[in-house]
């Protein structure tokens, strides 16, 4: 199929139309305006419900009804508006509940701005809600990945039987790329059967029973065990990454999103100065891909890891972590709106390798 | 190629058409040819990509650059009264950038009675490998709600059919027969076929539509480097 060229935005809608989406509930805020106004023109063409709720945390909690009864369904936002549904995801990650949730992030904290940033990353990865519970992170860097992981993210939250984040800058959903679209288009009869779910019993069965609630703390201790098994499983399943030149590298950029494509312009401005450089990519921001960090870092011609990110420094806890003290980490960023330029973080890479 | 004549040229479009890259250029062009020339960036819709990002660009090429307050940057943006001034001021040509879908071209309805006492041309710009423009019916369809919308009728179309780098001359030739199409339906004439200027020799003669060819401002951020930044040197310095 020709190529077409698509906003970031609009290309999370359409690809979630395309992975048998039904139901949307959300609520507008720059810059992810586009997902809502795309999917009230287009889900009610594929036969789906668009609603526009009163605010963030109806939406979320819409979510949670419709995946209890079996829907394929979504959400999206932008910071502010995510902070707002913590306490939705929270429940759906105690109640075992798939669905998909964008967060479009813009410049924080509190209102912020309405430009591109990442300062979510803590919010995304160790969850801004309450209790032991893991999102399955997503953090794409173009728009063609947008597209691609969208349909995974669907399939990961009801494999898992947990909400799955796809985590954007406001410049992956604002900006425009050319998207093939690679899978067929999926319908609701095409998905997998959720024998969980609460879609009546018709006097066959046992009701099915929709829940966070355990007033037994033995029994909620059980459920966290239950739950932290399954967190163990997608470590160990589902880390995704991508490592760019990184043979023969001195320095080894990590970043996702927009700043991985900085880190990218970056190492080419090095080059240009016969310094070699290697971007490391989480496209999992949890499950975090800590041993291939390591791995990459650990090669002898690494003399230094930067991490370049559109926030004050977040991810670059992960990165120490992954690199474990094996190679100097250091940052460069900027946040609440601005984004780095190449040159500023082909500076950074320079100063640590002290030249 | 034949530079706007009108006192004003209003530009409009799906959002995605490349209407801001095709605004940024003609105002270039047009201040290159030694006229007075003003481009207003009338953008309410969208906070990112927008003309007036390239305000320093185009007052070094001496083109004055009104804007929605905010520099662009806010939420609901308001229109300064200076903007005004576009219309009394008749010894300079202007450029209008308005903002993606008939929704952005709603912002005209507010100039309504400026515009009864102005000379102006009102251009719908399209991008065939828009999904919106995908069709000649849909695209008539969006040409006809950018009218209702703004209270004008629109005077001509401008073929920018582009995959932003992935561009081949292929995607022109099959743009600018596209937009003929769209021409003939609208009943409107197809005023240029835009196009980065390296296609110009490929494209020579093959064209409906007079070619204008462009150079690439609305770049993204990592797109800034030694090699591509050229005309955007200013940018690395700050």
């Amino acid at each position: 199929m020709a190529k077409e060229l698509w906003k970031g935005n609009e290309a999370i809608a359409e690809a979630a139309i395309r992975a048998g989406c039904r139901c949307y509930f959300g609520y507008p805020i720059t810059p992810q305006s586009e997902i809502p106004e795309y999917m009230s023109l287009h889900m009610p063409e594929a036969g789906g419900v668009f609603l526009q709720s009163e605010s963030e945390i109806a939406a979320i909690n819409m979510v949670y009804g419709a995946s209890g009864a079996g829907a394929r369904v979504m959400t999206s936002s932008s910071s502010p508006g995510i902070s707002l549904k913590q306490e939705g995801i929270s429940y759906m990650c105690g109640a075992e509940l798939p669905g998909v949730i964008v967060n479009v992030m813009r410049g924080g904290p509190g209102l912020g701005t309405i430009q591109p940033a990442q300062g979510d990353y803590y919010q995304a990865t160790r969850g801004g809600g309450n209790g032991d519970y893991r999102l399955i992170v997503f953090a794409p860097a173009n728009i063609q990945e947008v597209v691609d992981l969208m349909q995974e993210a669907f399939e990961l939250a009801d494999k898992y039987r947990m909400p799955v984040m796809m985590l954007l800058d406001g410049m992956i959903g604002q900006m425009m790329e050319p998207v093939e679209w690679k899978r067929p288009a999926l319908s609701p009869e095409d998905l997998p059967a959720k024998p969980w779910a609460t879609t009546g019993t018709k006097g066959e069965r046992r009701p099915n029973i929709i829940n966070s609630l355990f007033i037994n703390p033995d029994a909620c201790n059980d459920h966290n065990r239950h739950l932290e098994e399954k967190y163990q499983r997608v470590i160990e399943n589902e880390q995704r990454y991508e490592i760019n030149d990184a043979d023969e590298a001195e320095v080894l950029f990590v970043a996702y999103g927009t700043p991985a494509r900085l880190a990218r312009a970056a190492a080419r401005l090095l080059g240009e100065e016969g310094i070699k450089a290697g971007v490391f990519r989480p496209i999992t921001v949890w499950p975090y891909p800590y041993e291939a960090l390591h791995e990459a870092a650990s090669k002898e011609s690494v003399r230094a890891v930067v991490t370049v990110e559109m926030s004050t420094g977040q991810m670059v806890d992960d990165v120490r972590i992954g690199v474990n003290g094996i190679k100097p980490v250091s940052f460069v960023g900027q946040a609440g709106g601005v984004i780095p330029t190449p040159r500023e973080v082909a500076d950074a890479a320079r100063k640590a390798l002290g030249r | 190629m034949n530079l706007p004549e009108k006192q004003i040229t209003i530009l409009a479009g799906h959002y995605g058409t490349g209407k801001t890259e095709f605004a940024v250029n003609l105002a270039i062009a047009m201040a290159r040819d030694g006229r007075k020339t003003a481009l207003a960036d009338l953008d309410i819709i969208n906070p990112y990509f927008r003309s007036c990002e390239r305000s320093r660009e185009l007052e070094k090429a001496g083109v004055k650059v009104y804007m929605t307050s905010g520099r662009g940057k806010a939420d609901i943006p308001a229109l300064p009264p200076d903007i005004a001034s576009l219309f009394i001021d008749h010894s300079r040509q202007s450029v209008i950038d308005l903002g993606g879908d008939p929704a952005g071209a709603r912002v005209l309805g507010f100039y309504e009675p400026q515009l009864e006492e102005a000379d102006f041309d009102f251009w719908f710009v399209i991008n065939r490998n828009r999904p919106e423009n995908a069709t000649v019916g849909k695209t008539v369809h969006y040409l006809r709600q950018t009218q209702a919308m703004s209270r004008q009728d629109l005077t001509g179309i401008v073929n920018n059919t582009h995959l932003g780098r992935e561009t081949t001359a292929d995607d022109i030739l099959r743009g600018d027969e596209f937009a003929a199409q769209v021409a003939r339906a609208a009943g409107l004439p197809l005023i240029y076929t835009v196009g980065e200027r390296r296609f110009e020799q490929a494209l020579k003669g093959q064209l409906k539509g007079p070619f204008f060819p462009i150079d690439i401002y609305m770049i993204k951020p990592w797109e800034l480097s030694s090699e591509e930044g050229g005309h955007f040197a200013w940018l690395l310095e700050e």
